[in-house]
């Protein structure tokens, strides 16, 4: 028997920009390092924010950028729209920081306002959509995975081929906006139940339903596909051409 | 207990997250001992997971970065944090 580990025993380790942020082991505190400012919690560059160090909110922001912009882009799949609302996420976020809590996490407080920004925008534009940004489809039902006798693992290498990142991201495009969010928070983000819960203002339950079935629409569509390009005969190498 | 195909796709999720009642854990991983098919689907399914959430599947747009910064500047010289 193969030993099943969680999939997400996966360093917390991005770099973004000129800064690197990293999760402390057993904590839920995100540390930000660069090279002009010493190491410093998101709380205290909070506090000195809040005490008139404000270019502090750059460094502050960096670790997050990616993770609101593609909150943003789950909402309106357009990349123009998707960094106009995460451009105005982070000018409310600077304008609205004193009144944010430290029960939160800055991240989730961020995405909380993303989504904001995004479902306001969206009925200003009164863009018309397939489903209701406030009534989700049922949820009920099963999603029937793709039928496989054997796996063979393809390494995350694979990403750095540019089919394989078109066939990914269609995928991932093509999930129903509610599961598409949980997904990003969950899997790519990496915040709990409880944090995803709280930053998309559903139940925990709801979290955890709206996670499987994402993860079950991805392997139906994808393990097929995956399974053919890895499968597919290697070029034969002839030197004398 | 023991556990049908259909019963281990519906707990494939909260066995990738480490987040099944012990007693349904272990009829989940007897089944898989025996069942190449769900050990196939649990497999790609991990798998699917990792290569859609790898950061380099979506990139930030060029340039977005620093167009960011450069408002976010602007708005630090005109006002202060309410």
């Amino acid at each position: 028997m193969r030993p099943r580990i969680g999939i997400l025993d996966v360093a917390v380790c991005n770099a973004i920009g000129d800064g690197t942020r990293y999760r402390e082991e057993g904590t839920d505190s995100v540390v930000t390092m660069n090279s002009q400012t010493s190491t410093r919690t998101e709380a205290e560059m909070i506090a000195a924010i809040l005490a008139g160090d404000t270019q502090l909110y750059h460094d502050l922001i960096r670790p997050h950028e990616r993770s609101v912009y593609m909150m943003a882009l789950s909402f309106v799949k357009n990349e123009a729209d998707a960094e106009d609302i995460a451009q105005e996420a982070f000018l409310k976020a600077f304008r609205n920081l004193a009144t944010f809590r430290a029960e939160s996490k800055f991240s989730t407080w961020l995405i909380s306002i993303t989504l904001n920004e995004a479902r306001s925008r969206l009925r200003r534009q009164t863009i018309i959509r397939m489903e209701s940004l406030d009534d989700p489809p049922d949820e009920g039902g099963v999603v029937s995975p793709a039928m496989l006798r054997d796996w063979h693992e393809i390494p995350s290498e694979a990403v750095e081929r540019q089919e394989i990142r078109q066939m990914l991201q269609e995928a991932v495009i093509s999930l129903p906006t509610i599961y598409r969010q949980v997904f990003q928070l969950r899997d790519v983000e990496e915040l709990n139940v409880k944090e995803t819960a709280e930053a998309l203002g559903i139940s925990v339950p709801s979290v955890k339903v709206r996670l499987h079935r994402a993860r079950m629409m991805l392997q139906k569509q994808l393990s097929p596909l995956l399974k053919s390009v890895n499968s597919s005969p290697k070029r034969r190498w002839l030197p004398w051409l | 207990m023991v556990i049908e195909c259909q019963h281990v796709w519906g707990y494939i999720s909260d066995y990738l997250d480490s987040a099944l009642p012990e007693n349904i854990r272990l009829d989940v991983q007897k089944h898989l001992e025996h069942c190449e098919i769900c050990s196939a689907i649990l497999d790609s399914t991990r798998n699917v997971i990792i290569l859609t959430a790898d950061e380099r599947v979506f990139e930030l747009p060029g340039g977005f970065s620093e167009r960011l910064h450069a408002r976010i500047s602007l708005e630090l010289k005109g006002t202060g944090i309410g």
